[in-house]
């Protein structure tokens, strides 16, 4: 095992925080943003949908597959030890980067959307029946939507919905309203996928608290962005997707407070979940292990891990720092487009805007944009109630990383100009 | 702004998807539907009054990107006063000109206006929206109004 140690002490050394955010330099660690596509410069503003990875990130995944691969939990050879330390590693790492209080409280998942359908599955079936009623937003992603819907058709439970005000923000006292001794779950998103719209997610919790309701945080959009301390906002389960998080994708977390998880009935079953098993009867496995079935994606655990490091080296306070700058340079350029108006003015918002052209669908705007070589997402953003809140069919999306410049938005806006001269 | 970006977003579409023709309800359809494009929300009712099995009047409503409303626009007009056998001819013959290869030779003649539509192949991402309105006149060919 010492040679494990000493990939260990490998890992410590890289990780001094960087003193000055120098965005060239960032550049060069995304190999990605080299390349051109359509002849031009690849400008990269769909990071709401997934982020780019950085080389380490890349070659922490190349590396396990050429000089570690080896299945977890199961062997006593030397690969397979240095394969579960790795996994097990960035468990720890995750545990410290959300400050959870234990390791069992961190269950690797496929990404957010798994994270929730095991809460709804394992939790939502134990815990709910009919009359019972769970709580959730107009802004949720269609990914905490479907699966509470699919719960409520099973157990016979209903839906509610927070309403939220033209400018994108959460009406609270309508939230406090809804809270009732019927309510058996709050579930909400942390940060709009659409709207940028950083919810007031301590106050969500207090509230539900009072009511000894558990409360769902669908982080999804927030680790690239800002910290979140699972302690310091008391949530009870926090769901996220590494490949948001400049991480791989195929791996994500559900952090649940461990006495929860614990009176939780597994989600899946197979190997890797269990202690014993006989045709008579199967012990399941401790946490977190019991809620992970089956061989898991080890490269993109590793990755992610590496992804972690990564942003704190950063500081996410200096990726606030400059995305607030872009965000603040783009709604500006945008305010300046008489034709253009944006959708969700939040009080708090990270680097998301979307937008309306008048006379020009969407679409057409994504494809004109891509023969720029300016990536954004164009569509309902898996969120078609809060197009029907705001009454469009889809939007535009342009939505920055770390590794934005404002020339990058210089020349989105050109784009964008060049939309509006052709429909004119 | 590229070549195959002038080609798909020509004049004629432009224009077309600002007037669109047969934007209309028709007063007594015998063929109604409605097609959506759940990717980027393109919805399109489309009515059809037949005479025996000709398209004596049709036309269509809805929201849309350029390409399709424009599609929507051009392709009524293409199949009215045509029978079902040859507007089902035209769907095949614009079907292949959006989906195939650029060097397959396209019929000009009997496509007409339509071929316009022939930049679409280089944007794999809009065939949907050109053909949306072609696949919703199919579903409504085979959904008669009810008559009682
Ligand atoms: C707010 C939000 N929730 C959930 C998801 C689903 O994440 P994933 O597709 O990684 O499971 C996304 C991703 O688009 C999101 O933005």
């Amino acid at each position: 095992m010492s040679d494990l140690l000493e990939d260990h002490a490998v890992a410590e050394a890289v990780f001094c925080p960087i003193d000055v955010f120098d965005v060239d330099v960032i550049r060069d660690d995304f190999p990605i943003l080299r390349r051109r596509i359509h002849g031009k410069h690849l400008v990269y503003l769909d990071n709401a949908a997934t982020t780019q990875k950085p080389q380490v990130v890349i070659d922490a995944v190349q590396e396990y597959y050429e000089q570690q691969n080896a299945n977890i939990h199961r062997g006593v050879h030397y690969l397979s030890e240095l394969a579960t330390h790795l996994y097990e590693e960035t468990r720890q790492k995750i545990r410290q980067f959300i400050n959870a209080g234990s390791d069992k409280e961190i269950v690797f998942t496929r990404g957010t959307t798994e994270s929730i359908n095991l809460i709804a599955s394992s939790y939502g079936k134990a815990k709910m029946g009919p009359g019972d009623e769970i709580i959730i937003s107009t802004m949720e992603h269609h990914s905490n939507i479907v699966p509470w819907q699919l719960l409520c058709e099973q157990v016979g439970a209903k839906l509610r919905v927070i309403p939220i005000d033209n400018d994108g923000d959460l009406v609270l006292e309508e939230y406090y309203k809804l809270l009732s001794e019927k309510t058996k779950l709050v579930s909400i998103v942390h940060i709009s996928n659409t709207l940028g719209t950083i919810n007031p997610i301590k106050e969500v919790i207090s509230a539900a608290h009072k009511h000894d309701v558990p409360v769902v945080v669908d982080a999804a959009q927030s680790m690239a962005h800002l910290r979140v301390d699972v302690r310091e906002l008391d949530c009870d389960f926090l769901a996220f997707s590494g490949h948001k998080m400049l991480g791989p994708t195929g791996i994500g977390v559900l952090y649940g407070k461990e006495a929860l998880l614990n009176a939780m009935p597994p989600y899946q079953g197979g190997g890797d979940m269990i202690l014993s098993v006989s045709f008579e009867k199967t012990t399941f496995n401790e946490l977190p292990h019991k809620f992970e079935a089956g061989t898991p994606n080890i490269a993109a655990t590793i990755g992610l891990g590496k992804a972690i490091d990564y942003l704190l080296r950063v500081g996410h306070e200096k990726i606030a720092v400059h995305e607030d700058n872009l965000l603040e340079y783009a709604n500006e350029a945008l305010a300046a487009i008489p034709e253009v108006r944006v959708i969700g003015q939040a009080r708090q918002k990270t680097s998301v805007i979307s937008f309306v052209v008048d006379g020009v669908h969407p679409h057409d705007i994504g494809t004109i944009l891509d023969q720029n070589g300016v990536a954004v997402r164009t569509g309902h953003h898996c969120t078609q109630p809060l197009m029907q809140r705001f009454n469009v069919p889809a939007t535009t999306r342009a939505s920055f990383a770390l590794y934005n410049t404002r020339e990058e938005i210089n020349h989105f806006i050109e784009a964008i100009y060049g939309v509006i001269r052709l429909f004119k | 702004m590229s070549e195959e970006l002038r080609e798909l977003y020509q004049q004629v579409i432009l224009d077309h998807n600002r007037h669109p023709n047969n934007y209309k309800q028709l007063p007594c359809p015998t063929h109604t539907a409605e097609g959506y494009n759940p990717l980027c929300g393109d919805r399109i009712v489309l009515a059809m009054a037949l005479c025996g099995d000709i398209i004596k009047e049709i036309g269509f409503q809805g929201s849309g990107c350029a390409i399709s409303k424009a599609s929507a626009s051009i392709m009524t007009s293409a199949v009215n006063g045509k029978t079902v056998g040859e507007a089902n001819i035209l769907f095949q013959k614009f079907q292949t000109m959006i989906t195939s290869d650029l060097g397959t030779r396209l019929d000009r003649v009997a496509l007409g206006k339509l071929a316009i539509f022939a930049g679409v192949r280089e944007f794999p991402s809009r065939v949907k929206c050109a053909s949306l309105a072609w696949h919703t006149l199919l579903s409504a060919l085979n959904e008669p109004v009810s008559t009682q």
